[in-house]
């Protein structure tokens, strides 16, 4: 009994270290490609700035008309920005050009080769790519993080270090299976592309705080579409007003999403019947 | 010849029409990721934002439902298609028809937007049943302004994309200034905000620019919002004007420098 638990402890840690490996042959094959684009950098650097004035821009006319929306004052609704462009950097590096890749894919068949492989074929399709354009965005939004500390006059404990960075990999966690699950529905449908755009406009109101919509639209971003859970949720921990019953919440709502995105992919891969010749 | 360059017009659009109807579940997704704008209108009446800026409730809200529908009818991607279009090497052979090549994204635009009509409309029903107080009917002139306004809207913002998408002749990934182009029509073209809510050290400059011609004016003809219709069509025709010779200009350069891809 000792010696087959010692095997599964062995092949377990080999296992981690292979997937390592391959991790970092992934992003040196993805760097050199998108190396070879350097002006495209730039471009990313400038356009991620503009992007963020332009967000800032919006807020401020919000709060022209009025000190709070939603029960956030302009500095506190600030925060939730930083939050969403440090997310929106790591969709822009990992989930899109990756899940972007699916619908390839299925399209030419391509996915036997991924499935043939000796390594999951959720791992490969999701970790194959990076594109460092999206680095640049979450630099920015720690840079508005860091601000925003000290706009708010925020004491930045050990505490909310840990909570701010449990709740960020939870947010993370739920984005990536948002995209996965829908990139997934690949299989059956082939074009789903359109289908994360419309996700990408969903996920796009996560600039805003939660509490600025109508009930009906705040049940359908807790729910449906868990942007409560993405970017309030953090903010909200970053500012010490969140109760701890949240926290907990969203650990259960990310670990929910990961394991469905995950027995969703297994289930789809049953009905996948390649293509072309 | 006119005659003629109509009659090619009208296959082309016949022939993309039944392409983009092929694709129409597509288009009806993107017609969905459209309703940004009707988010905005939630933040914008639920925290009481527009009483600062003498709009009422009923009018934003058909401020925003126009919006969208300018939005829906004048999005632009040939960039993307053209830069697709020159890596696989197949702007060759439409460089040797005697026929532009963006006549041909020309029409595919018009066909999808023609395939999105039913589909935007269906998204409007919905909105009216959730804000029936915000039914309204134009009259037959405002509606025709309208679209006017709408066409000219997307014709600038398709020759702006053209001379972008020009730059596949220099460069291999034009797509991505294309970026420099969507944001500031993101954020001032009065998508999310309509323009006469705008700080004032924004306003005194915007009316300069391209940009609220694009999504506001022709959202406020149709909402019944104050705008002034005959000087902001006028400047529409003058963005036009001056981008289709830009257009005309690069694209000459441009050709002569063509390097064929592919194959």
């Amino acid at each position: 009994m000792e010696i087959w638990n010692k095997k599964v402890y062995c092949y377990g840690l080999m296992n981690i270290k292979k997937y390592l490996k391959v991790y970092s042959y992934f992003n040196y094959s993805s760097f050199s490609i998108e190396l070879e684009y350097k002006f495209n950098l730039l471009i990313d650097l400038l356009t991620s700035i503009l992007g963020l004035i332009g967000s800032i821009f919006l807020l401020s006319i919000f709060f022209s008309n009025t000190d709070e929306i939603g029960g956030w004052n302009f500095n506190q609704a600030l925060i939730i920005q930083g939050i969403y462009t440090i997310l929106n950097g790591i969709t822009n590096t990992w989930f899109n050009p990756n899940l972007r890749e699916i619908v390839k894919y299925i399209r030419e068949g391509t996915l036997d080769y991924v499935l043939l492989k000796p390594i999951d074929s959720q791992f490969w399709i999701s970790f194959k790519r990076i594109s460092p354009t999206g680095l640049i965005e979450i630099l920015l939004g720690f840079f508005v993080l860091i601000y925003c500390l000290y706009l708010n006059n925020i004491a930045f404990t050990l505490i909310s270090f840990i909570l701010l960075t449990i709740t960020l990999i939870c947010s993370i966690s739920i984005l990536y299976s948002l995209w996965f699950l829908i990139s997934t529905t690949t299989i059956w449908f082939v074009k789903t592309w359109n289908a994360t755009e419309v996700l990408r406009s969903f996920l796009y109101m996560g600039r805003f705080p939660i509490d600025s919509f109508s009930f009906s639209l705040r049940i359908f971003f807790s729910t449906i579409i868990p942007i409560t859970f993405i970017t309030s949720i953090p903010s909200e921990v970053l500012l010490g007003l969140s109760p701890a019953w949240k926290i907990i919440l969203e650990v259960l709502v990310s670990m929910i999403f990961l394991v469905f995105s995950r027995k969703f992919w297994k289930f789809a891969l049953r009905f996948y019947t390649s293509a072309s010749s | 010849m006119k005659n003629l360059s109509i009659y090619k017009f009208g296959t082309l659009f016949k022939t993309q029409y039944a392409n983009m109807l092929e694709y129409r579940a597509e288009i009806a997704l993107w017609a969905i990721s459209g309703v940004i704008p009707f988010f905005m209108l939630n933040i914008w009446t639920n925290n009481g934002l527009n009483e600062s800026i003498n709009i009422s409730n009923v009018m934003l809200s058909r401020y925003f439902l126009s919006a969208f529908f300018v939005r829906q009818f004048s999005v632009v991607w040939v960039v993307f298609t053209f830069e697709e279009d020159a890596l696989l090497g197949r702007v060759s052979p439409y460089l040797i028809q005697p026929l532009h090549p963006f006549i041909r994204y020309f029409a595919q635009h018009i066909a999808e937007q023609l395939t999105r009509f039913p589909f935007a409309l269906l998204i409007a029903i919905f909105f009216f049943i959730f804000n029936p107080q915000s039914l309204w009917i134009p009259s037959l002139l405002t509606i025709i302004v309208s679209l006017v306004s709408t066409f000219f809207s997307f014709l600038i913002q398709f020759l702006m994309q053209s001379i972008i998408a020009s730059f596949c002749f220099w460069t291999e990934k034009a797509s991505s200034i294309e970026k420099f182009l969507f944001i500031p029509t993101l954020f001032l073209s009065g998508l999310l905000a309509p323009v006469s809510s705008f700080p004032y050290y924004v306003k005194s400059w915007i009316y300069l620019t391209p940009f609220p011609y694009l999504i506001d004016l022709p959202a406020s003809i149709l909402s019944g919002n104050q705008a002034n219709i005959i000087r902001g069509i006028f400047i529409q025709v003058l963005w036009i004007i001056l981008f289709f010779s830009i257009f005309k200009k690069i694209w000459k350069s441009g050709t002569k420098k063509f390097t064929a891809m592919g194959l």
